[in-house]
């Protein structure tokens, strides 16, 4: 009986959270469409999310272009298909690859450092502190943030995307001897438009899903510093899990014939 | 006049506010005391609406807090005549001090210009007694009474009608707390304003009441003028107030 109950406890548990995200998820949203808003708040946050993200989406990118290029490669060579590298980087990149990690960088630089730094307001009594001044944590701090990286995850990703492709240009020609034009003229043959909007449309939504985790798990925050700690954590876990189940979703969806 | 009636509160199985009832006459400076844990920052955030009283009535000048809905203009409003100090300060630390003191003039309904809202700041710091050459400093960078001061400078900034201390002086020196205890003393009267005191350090209550109410168990103990204070006849005030362990408040809890 014990064991039912404990079970019975942990999906009611589940339920009652995806609840209280989606009412959070909906609440900001709301914010969008009802003023005051607060534009010097957004600027920080593209600034924050948008530009001081550019290396690390550069230097994860590269490398794994590069990888990807040497195991297509490799793996081509059993069946001596080893010209498609430039045409499977293209598609791993841009398919899957590029919003996928750029969206799991996005999630360990950015959702824990939101998560950290609004749990550490709630925690010092600052979220109180908006209330009292008048002004709605969820406008000044939740909306900003979810808006400014959902706006600009699309535009990290295109970078990484072309940094990635970059990647496997580079060991393509310089380490398993393609011709520079032949590998670039395949790239771009083969990638179709909707191959791009799908992977930009992943992006913006990863973003949202990145930030939105780091505030949602900042505002419910415990006390203390273990409070912040394991708000922090739960805002990754939580946001890197969503972004593997939302690309998964989204592949199904965009496709799956 | 703020008036709590019958003011429960409870979290989870733990019962806080067990019928509060408090009456704060217009301009006068109520001072709450009580011992750690008795919920004395919760009577004051449920006034603020920051908590959600479980049952009974709060009233600001007869008007009902608990009706305020999140986010309304009447609840922006309603805030709009409260300023508050926070136990910690709860400066924001990604802004300046002058940007914090000014927090209220640079965005809403009492936006005004950049170099306005920075004159008013400082000179609100001035009022605390800190010098122009802090304003542009961060709160990282201040000592634990100086960010006190730029708080109680915060609170004051959009002269407010109602002010709420939450434990004034914890964590100050002695003399930190005197220099407190004399500004929170003349701003209310220069201000006229009513305030709302927090604490358990008994100078404090005599520097800033007129009237003290003491919490205890969820509900008030003893409420009266300062004067009559140290005659109430109640034996949980007069052990509060000697600071005695003997006496019928339990000192294991």
């Amino acid at each position: 009986m014990s064991l039912l109950a404990a079970i019975g406890r942990v999906v009611l548990g589940f339920l009652a959270a995806i609840g209280r995200v989606a009412l959070f998820a909906f609440e900001t949203v709301s914010h969008l469409f009802r003023p005051p808003y607060y534009p010097r708040e957004v600027a920080h946050a593209l600034l924050q999310i948008g530009y001081f993200s550019l290396p690390v989406v550069g230097l994860t990118t590269i490398f794994t272009g590069g990888a990807l290029a040497l195991q297509i490669y490799a793996g081509g060579a059993r069946f001596s298909a080893e010209a498609v590298v430039p045409q499977i980087v293209a598609i791993g990149m841009v398919r899957e690859l590029g919003p996928v990690l750029v969206g799991l960088m996005i999630a360990a630089r950015v959702t824990s450092s939101i998560a950290a730094e609004i749990a550490t307001m709630k925690v010092t009594e600052q979220i109180d502190a908006l209330v009292t001044l008048s002004t709605n944590p969820m406008k000044y701090l939740t909306l900003p943030r979810v808006l400014a990286a959902t706006l600009v995850m699309p535009v990290l990703v295109a970078v990484g995307n072309i940094i990635g492709i970059m990647g496997g240009y580079l060991v393509g020609v310089n380490r398993l001897g393609f011709n520079a034009g032949t590998y670039l003229r395949n790239t771009i043959d083969f990638l179709e438009p909707s191959d791009i909007a799908t992977s930009l449309a992943k992006g913006a939504v990863f973003g949202f899903l990145a930030a939105l985790m780091g505030c949602y798990f900042g505002m419910r925050s415990g006390r203390g510093a273990q409070g912040v700690g394991r708000a922090t954590k739960s805002a990754v876990v939580a946001a890197s899990v969503l972004i593997l189940a939302a690309n998964f979703l989204l592949t199904e969806l965009f496709f799956a014939a | 006049m703020i008036e709590l009636r019958d003011v429960h509160k409870s979290f989870g199985p733990k019962q806080v506010l067990r019928g509060v009832d408090l009456t704060i006459e217009r301009g006068k400076s109520m001072v709450i005391i009580g011992g750690s844990g008795t919920g004395k920052s919760v009577t004051l955030k449920c006034v603020l609406g920051l908590i959600e009283a479980d049952t009974g009535l709060v009233t600001v000048d007869g008007q009902d807090v608990t009706r305020l809905r999140q986010g309304s203009s009447e609840r922006d409003a309603f805030l709009a005549r409260f300023g508050m100090l926070f136990q910690g300060g709860a400066l924001f630390d990604s802004l300046s001090v002058w940007q914090n003191v000014a927090f209220r003039l640079l965005r809403g309904s009492l936006k005004k210009p950049k170099e306005e809202a920075r004159e008013i700041a400082i000179e609100k710091l001035r009022r605390v007694g800190l010098t122009p050459d802090v304003a542009d400093l961060f709160p990282a960078e201040l000592s634990g009474g100086m960010q006190k001061r730029v708080g109680l400078a915060r609170a004051i900034a959009a002269e407010p009608e109602i002010i709420f201390f939450d434990e004034p002086t914890t964590g100050l020196d002695p003399i930190m707390s005197g220099v407190i205890n004399e500004l929170i003393r003349e701003i209310v009267v220069e201000m006229g304003a009513t305030a709302m005191t927090i604490t358990h350090d008994m100078t404090s209550v005599r520097a800033i009441a007129d009237d003290v109410a003491m919490l205890h168990g969820g509900k008030i103990r003893w409420t009266g003028p300062v004067a009559e204070m140290d005659a109430s006849g109640d034996p949980y005030v007069a052990q509060f107030i000697s600071g005695s362990a003997e006496g019928p408040i339990e000192t294991v809890r």
